[in-house]
């Protein structure tokens, strides 16, 4: 199995790794038991991410991928950031190998969810004003 | 990306290199002694001679009759042609349509055993492991059946490396009257193979397992067990598998196996030493590290882990960029989704098994390259877990 030459440089010197103490939104996707397991932090400014870091458990191209999700989306409107693809993910890369297009390409999937969850608790706290931020993980969509 | 100076090659149980040795003993069966075994002129002769020869030395360290010995083009075909040939014939003769095998086999009985059942009708008991990958002997006792036809048991894992109890399933099979084979592919140039002393009527190895080239293999037959022939043809091979032989083929695997028996007990003592230095090393380096297979029962060249919360794959490509070869039993690094089948019988859970590395020495490795992988993959493992969410030490 070959790994194009960003996908190395993507996972050796993975972007955005940790988390974010105090998140907007945070998104999850995969199962350890399948072997990958992406975590996505977001921070949110006048509907814009200003700030991202993601945790990922999985392999080459599920570290790469992640690290160059979150370059795609930093600095993008939340609008903007909804229409990347995990296509777009693995163009932006070079290609991923085909086996590998599913099960460790789901880093869109876990900005769209972080997006979702920051609108859900945003939505949450305008409906309740004195209902607190939930800071809880929303369940993995598991694969 | 560059590739680093320095190739250190610790994945021995996939292949090795062919010992030059071997590659002189095979020259001259090329361009000069090029003869078909089958033909009656001075060339075919030679031809027909080397194999002889090399059938004898290969008789000769399995303790069997020369006539009892197949060659074959790898381990794979030894594998389908022991399990496939028995079943069938077997079943020609009335005896029944039950195989017994064990849950940790290589994919090339696991596989053959799985369609046997499938496309024709064979009932197939995959015995369960202990944590070690250990097969228990009285499972196998209370396995068979009257109608069993066949039992197979690898003599040791190609993953974990645990050495099998050969000698006494083949002791239990025999009471019964039931053909018993092993595939010792991973056994081969390590493990004395004396078909007597372990109690088998077929055998498989495979010459690049031992500094043979690729391409040849062995298929041990013990005279008077039934076995039809999967590849039908010409009288090779004592009509039991057609097909003009590969001469240089296996005058390179005799040469090989000669040359690993011959000093078996010297690379044994070195290997199992270099082992151990890295078991040890990498268990007191790495926290949450766990040595997969049987602690001591295992091949002298084997040493295999899991690593929780991180993934195979990635640790095989950070080694890789130091010119290291490993291996793992990720679903990742291979072309399945599902983690190994063997750690996942041993009862180690999936998330965890993704996370397995396997390092298996040979005969160039040294204590230098031992402490090199030493000195690298505890940082490799830490920068990984860093990554990773399921990380206890990162919350």
């Amino acid at each position: 199995m070959e790994y194009s030459e960003l996908v190395m440089e993507h996972f050796m010197n993975p972007r955005n790794v940790g988390v974010i103490e105090d998140p907007d939104g945070v998104g999850k996707e995969g199962n350890p038991v399948c072997g990958d397991l992406m975590e996505i932090f977001i921070k949110v400014e006048d509907d814009r991410i200003v700030d991202i870091k993601f945790r990922t458990f999985g392999c080459g191209a599920a570290i790469a991928t992640s690290s160059i999700a979150t370059e795609m989306v930093k600095g993008k409107t939340l609008d903007e950031a909804e229409e990347l693809t995990n296509r777009a993910v693995a163009e932006a890369l070079g290609g991923l190998p085909p086996i590998k297009m599913h099960c460790s390409n789901l880093a869109s999937d876990a900005i769209h969810a972080a997006i979702a969850d920051y609108r859900r608790r945003r939505n949450g706290s305008k409906k309740n004003e004195s209902s607190q931020k939930t800071s809880e993980v929303p369940k993995s969509s598991e694969v | 990306m560059e590739r680093p100076a320095k190739v250190i090659y610790l994945d021995h149980a996939a292949t090795t290199a062919v010992d030059p040795r071997v590659v002189e003993a095979m020259q001259p069966y090329w361009t000069e002694r090029y003869g078909n075994a089958s033909s009656i002129y001075s060339l075919g002769r030679e031809a027909a001679q080397a194999m002889a020869s090399a059938r004898a030395t290969v008789a000769d360290i399995l303790h069997c009759e020369p006539k009892e010995i197949i060659f074959t083009s790898c381990g794979s075909e030894s594998d389908n042609l022991a399990l496939r040939g028995v079943a069938f014939a077997q079943r020609h003769r009335g005896k029944g349509h039950h195989i017994i095998t064990s849950s940790i086999e290589h994919h090339a009985v696991s596989h053959t055993c799985e369609q046997l059942e499938k496309y024709f009708d064979f009932e197939v008991t995959y015995l369960p492991v202990d944590r070690y990958a250990m097969v228990d002997p009285d499972e196998v006792r209370r396995a068979i059946r009257d109608d069993t036809v066949l039992i197979s048991v690898m003599t040791a894992n190609n993953e974990v490396g645990t050495i099998q109890p050969i000698a006494e399933i083949g002791r239990i099979a025999h009471e019964r009257g039931i053909p018993f084979h092993t595939d010792a592919v991973q056994a081969g140039g390590a493990l004395p193979l004396d078909v007597n002393d372990l109690h088998v009527d077929l055998l498989s190895l495979s010459a690049h397992k031992f500094y043979g080239p690729k391409g040849v293999g062995v298929l041990y037959v013990r005279k008077g067990t039934p076995l039809l022939s999967m590849q039908t043809g010409g009288a090779h091979e004592h009509k039991r598998r057609a097909g003009t032989e590969n001469v240089a083929g296996i005058v390179g695997l005799a040469t090989a196996l000669k040359l690993a028996y011959d000093h078996a007990a010297e690379n044994n003592a070195r290997i199992t030493a270099l082992r151990e230095r890295l078991i040890r090393g990498v268990l007191e380096s790495i926290p949450d590290a766990q040595l997969t297979g049987h602690p001591t029962q295992r091949l002298p060249n084997n040493a295999s882990f899991v690593f929780k919360y991180i993934e195979g794959e990635s640790i095989l490509i950070n080694l890789d960029l130091l010119g290291i070869c490993a291996s793992s039993g990720s679903a990742c690094s291979s072309a399945s989704l599902e983690p190994s089948h063997v750690l996942l019988a041993m009862g180690i859970p999936a998330e965890v098994a993704h996370g397995s590395l396997r390092l298996t020495l040979g005969r160039e490795n040294t204590e230098e390259d031992v402490d090199y992988v030493l000195q690298v993959l505890p940082g490799i493992v830490k920068k990984l877990r860093m990554m990773s969410p399921l990380y206890p030490g990162n919350k």
